[in-house]
């Protein structure tokens, strides 16, 4: 396995992805002889994990069993240890398309930070494209490198620790995109532009504050960017539930009652609603979430062109 | 791979026309005529050029490259004294140039921002309004007057906004920010083996394709006759990336799935449709989509008021240009080809068969359900699949249907709002409009199926938590 390529059967190495249940997995590095402890029981990955093909039932001690995953950069972003605020996927899509990457493009990234976006780039840059990532945080910035290591994609990313405001990337006229999360993106135009193709390139800047996306489109436009655009994504999940709702008493006969069920007709799911209960209509709807995601931040996008 | 010469427009290219935010996309041919925006011109001086250069339209409709000019002193910042509008009245003659003084400078061929200029001169208002309404006031005349066009490079980036823009029901509706969200999703990379099924004019299949990169391998389920590529041709993709491209009729899934397919049923058949195929290259298809969606589009046209109609049809459909392009040879070379598509489509049944495809994508204007449910079990355990639909119904039905089939976790139903800002000192906004839906996504990753036993699935609803948590929230 790798982040950038799918294997079949898991392996020594491997970071897999344990899931419980829906929202509820972690990852886990298979180690022969290694042990991850769920609430369902233990797995002993020499007999449990090794060998066997990802998307496998495993059972645990206790009974319970979980599935094993494939790692992937979206799997990765729900379970990375933060070490910062990280970039969720809905946000990353928007990143990823209106930067235009893809296998070759070369990309300029900081702050690393918790490493969510920069997986998320290898992925759809390998296998001839790079990373060139900036984190101010040493710490960080180690921790990082090690991540990369261990996922295999170490080949394709370069992690500097330096200031990309003060010292910018540590490279110039190679870069087809630049990404900023930082919080003072605007002192950071300059060094992306220089790291920039000559012949220009794409440049995005994710800021949850209005007044930040203010300095950062005066900055873009002083230096010569054009198709300055912000916007803001937002996710909607729904749930799918089946919802039974009560036929009011309006006093009519029983049999007015049953006949009064008639109308849901068209919609199949009441047909195979388990014996629906007197006087209720039951149907399938999709929820919103009682509570979601209002803003994660807007995403100011520019081009730096030719002249 | 993205060496210099990619970045240079060459005769034979498709390049992307941008006027402020609409879009074009065209084949680079000398001496054709291209009508956008109300204007024409032809593209040879933009022969030679690189990518991104922005031009002028002169007389004769030439292209002059634009150098960026420093913003023009017509901003005479006067701005009224008095910080508001309570003097201004709108008696409609406060510009002095009537409309047919405006048509004769046009046709003198004076350039746009002189144009600009002798209107602002002769705005009796101008003066009074506040430095905020004059800069808006410019900025409306320049867009109007001022025929600048910038020549881009095709990407999923521009053609996906341009089809939304100009052409949304023939890619069933799927905005932009939606179309990113199931590359992500799909975990589309280099090195996949991909099954897509779309109906979207082949814009799907070009994003995927972007991705991939020319690396692996891409499966393209269609309906009827062929598939319909005419976005995926906007795309200018090198000839390598047609090489890891598949295709295979829906019409024959279930024979692959049951094992009946053979390939003594097929040279007949085949070469039926593939004759179809090649000769009307998959418009009878196209026809039948444009007229479902007729209805719907003549209204949306009417709706929009714009005069953009003729500019629509031009929009490439089935590969125009490249008809031009196909051998018109002998029937020896036709045999041959006959024999070397048959040869693939023998290779893609064979691709299908080994039912380890890493992902599955579908976006079209069929019913959902009975496409997931046959296409997936070409697919291999813990790979991420994305349903696409413009309507919510049939995604809950697939989530329904999937949840009792088994072998798929981690479901999820979901829409993607996008709103843009304006974003210019003290005047920050969220833009006036914004798009009212861009079609909803199921997701979800598939895993190893046992074979169902009644017992077990409750079993398997008393120790999945999310169903303890279902019930829970159901109550509240």
């Amino acid at each position: 396995m790798s982040f950038i390529e799918y294997g079949d059967t898991i392996k020594e190495g491997d970071t897999a992805v344990v899931f419980l249940g829906h929202e509820s997995m972690f990852p886990v590095k298979v180690q022969n002889g290694g042990k991850t402890q769920t609430k369902y029981g233990v797995i002993r990955h020499s007999t449990d994990l090794i060998g066997k093909p990802y998307g496998s039932k495993v059972t645990c001690s206790k009974g319970g069993w979980v599935y094993i995953l494939h790692p992937t950069p979206e799997l990765w972003t729900l379970n990375l240890p933060h070490r910062t605020q990280i970039l969720y996927s809905t946000d990353i899509s928007l990143i990823t398309m209106m930067l235009e990457l893809k296998p070759g493009s070369i990309v300029c990234e900081s702050g690393t930070g918790s490493g969510s976006l920069s997986h998320a780039i290898i992925r759809t840059i390998a296998p001839t494209g790079h990373l060139y990532t900036v984190e101010f945080h040493q710490q960080r910035a180690e921790k990082a490198i090690e991540e990369f290591r261990e996922h295999k994609v170490d080949h394709l990313v370069t992690v500097k620790n330096q200031d990309v405001c003060k010292n910018g990337f540590g490279v110039t006229d190679v870069a087809d995109a630049v990404f900023l999360d930082i919080p003072s993106p605007w002192e950071a135009i300059g060094h992306a532009k220089s790291a920039l193709k000559h012949e220009g390139g794409r440049i995005c800047s994710f800021s949850p504050c209005i007044e930040q996306v203010q300095r950062t489109c005066l900055a873009l436009e002083e230096h010569g960017f054009t198709e300055i655009n912000t916007s803001e994504i937002l996710l909607r999940v729904y749930n799918v539930r089946t919802i039974s709702l009560q036929i009011p008493d309006l006093g009519k006969a029983a049999e007015d009652n049953a006949s009064a069920t008639a109308f849901d007709r068209g919609s199949p799911s009441n047909q195979d609603a388990a014996s629906p209960q007197a006087g209720t209509v039951q149907f399938k709807s999709s929820v919103p979430l009682r509570e979601m995601v209002g803003h994660t931040g807007y995403l100011t996008f520019a081009t730096k062109s030719l002249f | 791979m993205d060496g210099g010469a990619r970045r240079v427009i060459r005769e034979g290219d498709w390049a992307v026309l941008k006027r402020n935010e609409v879009f074009k996309a065209v084949p680079v041919a000398r001496r054709r005529k291209i009508i956008f925006e109300k204007q024409w011109f032809y593209l040879d001086n933009a022969i030679g050029q690189i990518y991104g250069t922005t031009f002028e339209v002169t007389g004769g409709g030439n292209l002059q490259p634009k150098k960026r000019v420093e913003e023009t002193a017509t901003e005479a910042k006067e701005a009224g004294t008095d910080t508001d509008n309570r003097n201004i009245v709108d008696d409609g003659k406060s510009q002095k140039l009537t409309h047919d003084d405006i048509k004769a400078l046009k046709d003198k061929g004076i350039k746009g921002q002189e144009i600009v200029q002798q209107l602002i001169e002769n705005s009796t208002t101008f003066r009074d309004k506040t430095e905020f309404a004059q800069d808006k006031y410019i900025k409306k005349k320049k867009k109007k007057y001022e025929a600048i066009i910038t020549i881009v490079k095709p990407s999923t980036r521009i053609l996906s906004t341009m089809y939304y823009a100009r052409e949304p029901g023939k890619i069933n509706y799927l905005r932009y920010d939606t179309l990113a969200q199931m590359l992500t999703w799909g975990n589309v990379h280099a090195g996949n083996k991909m099954i897509v099924m779309e109906t979207c004019a082949g814009l799907v299949l070009g994003a995927v394709m972007e991705r991939m990169g020319g690396y692996g391998s891409i499966i393209n389920m269609y309906p009827g006759g062929g598939p319909v590529r005419a976005a995926t041709n906007c795309f200018g993709f090198p000839d390598s990336f047609f090489q890891m491209l598949y295709e295979f009729p829906l019409s024959k899934v279930e024979s692959v799935l049951s094992g009946t397919f053979s390939l003594k049923a097929l040279p007949s058949e085949s070469e039926d449709s593939m004759a179809l195929a090649e000769d009307s290259n998959g418009s009878g298809d196209d026809k039948q989509q444009l007229t479902q969606d007729a209805d719907m589009e003549s209204s949306a046209v009417m709706e929009s008021n714009q005069p953009e109609e003729q500019e629509a049809a031009d929009l490439p459909t089935e590969g125009e240009a490249f008809d031009n392009n196909k051998a018109k040879g002998t029937a020896h070379d036709k045999e041959k080809k006959q024999e070397e598509k048959r040869k693939k489509f023998v290779e893609t049944a064979a691709l299908l068969k080994d039912k380890n495809a890493d992902g599955l994508i579908i976006a079209s204007r069929f019913h959902p359900v009975p496409l997931l449910l046959s296409l997936l079990e070409f697919v291999a355990p813990s790979r991420p699949f994305v349903v696409y639909c413009q309507h919510k119904e049939p995604l809950v039905e697939c989530y329904t249907k999937l949840r009792e089939k088994g072998g798929v976790i981690n479901l999820k139903l979901s829409e993607t709002w996008l709103r843009s800002y304006q974003v210019l000192p003290d005047r920050s906004h969220p833009k006036l409009m914004m798009s009212g839906g861009g079609g909803y996504l199921l997701t979800g990753i598939t895993v190893t199926n046992e074979f169902v036993k009644i017992g077990e699935e409750t079993d398997q609803a008393a120790s999945e938590p999310t169903s303890k948590k279902r019930k829970l929230e159901e109550h509240c």
